[in-house]
């Protein structure tokens, strides 16, 4: 483990039971994090993006392996590593600002510091309209949006974000990039990020991790040193685009051969 | 307009049994003690729902004469009864139901007893209630909290053990103690399951207390019914029923009301 790691994910692989089949969705992972990087990790469907991201925030621990943050090992979850959920997860019986203030009373932050803590969040997210609404009465986009608010609303060292900007159109979703690197450079933070998007992996990150299908190992990790803020139209953007694309092109067909040979042998 | 409609067809069927059932009575069909007819039980309606004796100021206030009718009087005693025995029955499932539901240990020790138990109607607790309470209101109240609460403490047990586990997850990701936890959001979370319950358990008392006062107590909606009977009064009995009708759908509609008012979040409930 090296001293300037934020994060240090050591040799760690996770095999899930399922109907008396083990499942290796996680195989000799090796990742050092430094404090203040931008990591986004790319993968086919089912490769194991969400299963490492939920072993860094301690939900499920690895098989065998070892997770650490600033040299300590991850037991259990906690505010420092502030997590948006594929599902969003928002609580349904809590309004918009509800939800975004939860994290703050948890922490026990006085009433009008959360306030204006939760304005400003939401003023940020263009949610301020729909702070009284309750979940159920609101977009895929807005619920995505929630949860974001409710993340950055910890401040946490560390965050980890899996499909943050999934349902997102794309003018928004552009927008939030933006905001999640301005935060991101202002408050130093280390970032984890799961994304499908190639040229939104390029846009954010230094670093971008390719996994591979089951197991899920860790195929390559291409460091992305454009100038920021990038331009998603420049040849250099686009020559990394397509050898990345290339790499995820070939485990995709990995991935659609074995579903097959799995679809065959049923 | 539409809605106009809406209602008047819903008078339709009512009328027409009305009507039916008033052709059956004056063309003489049948007997007036075996089914009196609707204008003699709407006649005895309000003469049971008026007040005794003519208004005195030295008895007391003018609304209280108002209120003093023996049908009004039944009907607050079937209230209190069900009220009462519903707060019981609901504040003593509720919280083993959180606790059944929250800890597999408690589960494990309650469960068995609880499914026992369970299958036994409130009705034949009777014979006990009566060794046990005697006569008047306690064997009443007792019989209406139990059945108030297995349906209660059932649907809590289910509610709580039904929270989606991503919301734990991202408590604890927020940082949440276990108390926070469960006040935040495992209570919310069960609260649909709860209400529901709440429902079903009204319901019961609902039933239950009409049948304890033909037996345990000599007023209420219950008894008056059946003493109605012992001088064939029908007009009485069936304006009796029908108050008890009333009263019931009364009381589902106000507990309707007040789930949906406070499950606005939830999306299962606008229908209401
Ligand atoms: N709790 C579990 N029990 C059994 N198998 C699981 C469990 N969780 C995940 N898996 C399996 O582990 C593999 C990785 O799943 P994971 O959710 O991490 O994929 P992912 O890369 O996040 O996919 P996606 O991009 O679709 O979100 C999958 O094959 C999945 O079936
Ligand atoms: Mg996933």
């Amino acid at each position: 483990m090296s001293e300037t790691s934020h994060i240090s994910v050591q040799n760690v692989h996770k095999v899930f039971e399922s109907g008396g089949q083990e499942v290796h969705a996680l195989k000799a992972i090796n990742l050092e994090i430094p404090q203040g990087q931008f990591v986004c990790l790319l993968g086919p469907s089912g490769c194991g993006k969400s299963t490492l991201l939920n072993a860094v925030a301690g939900f499920s621990l690895p098989t065998t392996g070892l997770i650490t943050v600033e040299g300590a090992v991850i037991t259990e979850p906690g505010p420092d590593r502030g997590m948006v959920f594929q599902e969003y997860a928002l609580f349904p019986w809590m309004t918009v600002e509800q939800n975004v203030a939860f994290g703050l009373q948890i922490k026990g932050v006085e009433k009008a510091a959360i306030e204006a803590k939760v304005a400003e969040l939401l003023a940020m997210l263009n949610l301020t309209d729909f702070r009284k609404r309750f979940p159920k009465d609101l977009s895929g986009g807005m619920r995505q949006r929630v949860a974001i608010a409710r993340v950055l609303a910890l401040d946490s060292p560390i965050m980890l974000m899996d499909e943050p900007f999934g349902a997102l159109d794309a003018l928004t979703r552009r927008n939030l990039q933006d905001e999640l690197l301005r935060i991101w450079t202002e408050l130093q933070k280390t970032i984890l990020f799961v994304t499908h998007s190639i040229e939104e992996a390029l846009y954010l990150a230094d670093r971008t991790v390719v996994m591979t299908y089951r197991p899920g190992t860790v195929k390559c990790d291409i460091p992305v040193d454009l100038p920021r803020p990038r331009d998603v139209a420049s040849p250099a953007f686009n020559a990394l685009k397509k050898d990345l694309s290339q790499l995820l092109m070939e485990e995709q067909s990995r991935h659609n051969q074995a579903e097959f040979r799995g679809a065959a042998v049923d | 307009m539409k809605r106009y409609r809406h209602a008047a067809s819903g008078v339709l069927v009512p009328l027409a049994a009305i009507g039916f059932w008033q052709l059956l009575s004056s063309m003489g069909w049948v007997n007036a003690t075996i089914l009196p007819s609707p204008m003699a039980v709407l006649v005895k309606w309000w003469a049971y729902l008026r007040p005794l004796e003519v208004f005195d100021p030295a008895q007391g206030s003018y609304l209280q004469w108002c209120f003093s009718g023996e049908l009004i009087h039944d009907a607050l005693g079937s209230l209190y009864r069900v009220l009462l025995g519903f707060v019981i029955g609901a504040g003593l499932a509720l919280p083993l139901g959180l606790t059944m539901g929250y800890s597999k240990v408690a589960y494990a020790l309650f469960n068995p007893l609880v499914q026992v138990l369970r299958p036994i109607p409130p009705i034949a607790y009777i014979p006990l209630s009566i060794l046990w309470f005697g006569l008047g209101n306690p064997p009443a109240v007792f019989l209406i909290s139990i059945g108030a609460f297995f349906p209660v403490l059932m649907n809590t047990v289910t509610g709580v053990q039904n929270v989606d586990s991503i919301y734990l997850r991202v408590g604890r990701n927020l940082g949440a103690s276990r108390l926070t936890q469960f006040t935040r959001i495992i209570l919310p979370a069960a609260t649909p399951y709860i209400f529901t319950g709440a429902r079903i358990g009204m319901g019961t008392a609902f039933i239950v207390v009409i049948v304890s006062e033909m037996i345990a107590v000599n007023n209420g909606l219950g008894y008056r019914i059946l003493e109605a009977r012992e001088y064939l009064w029908s007009d009485k009995i069936i304006a009796g029923m029908f108050t008890i009708g009333l009263l019931g759908l009364g009381i589902d509609t106000l507990m309707s009301r007040l789930s949906s008012h406070l499950l606005k979040w939830h999306r299962g409930l606008e229908q209401g």
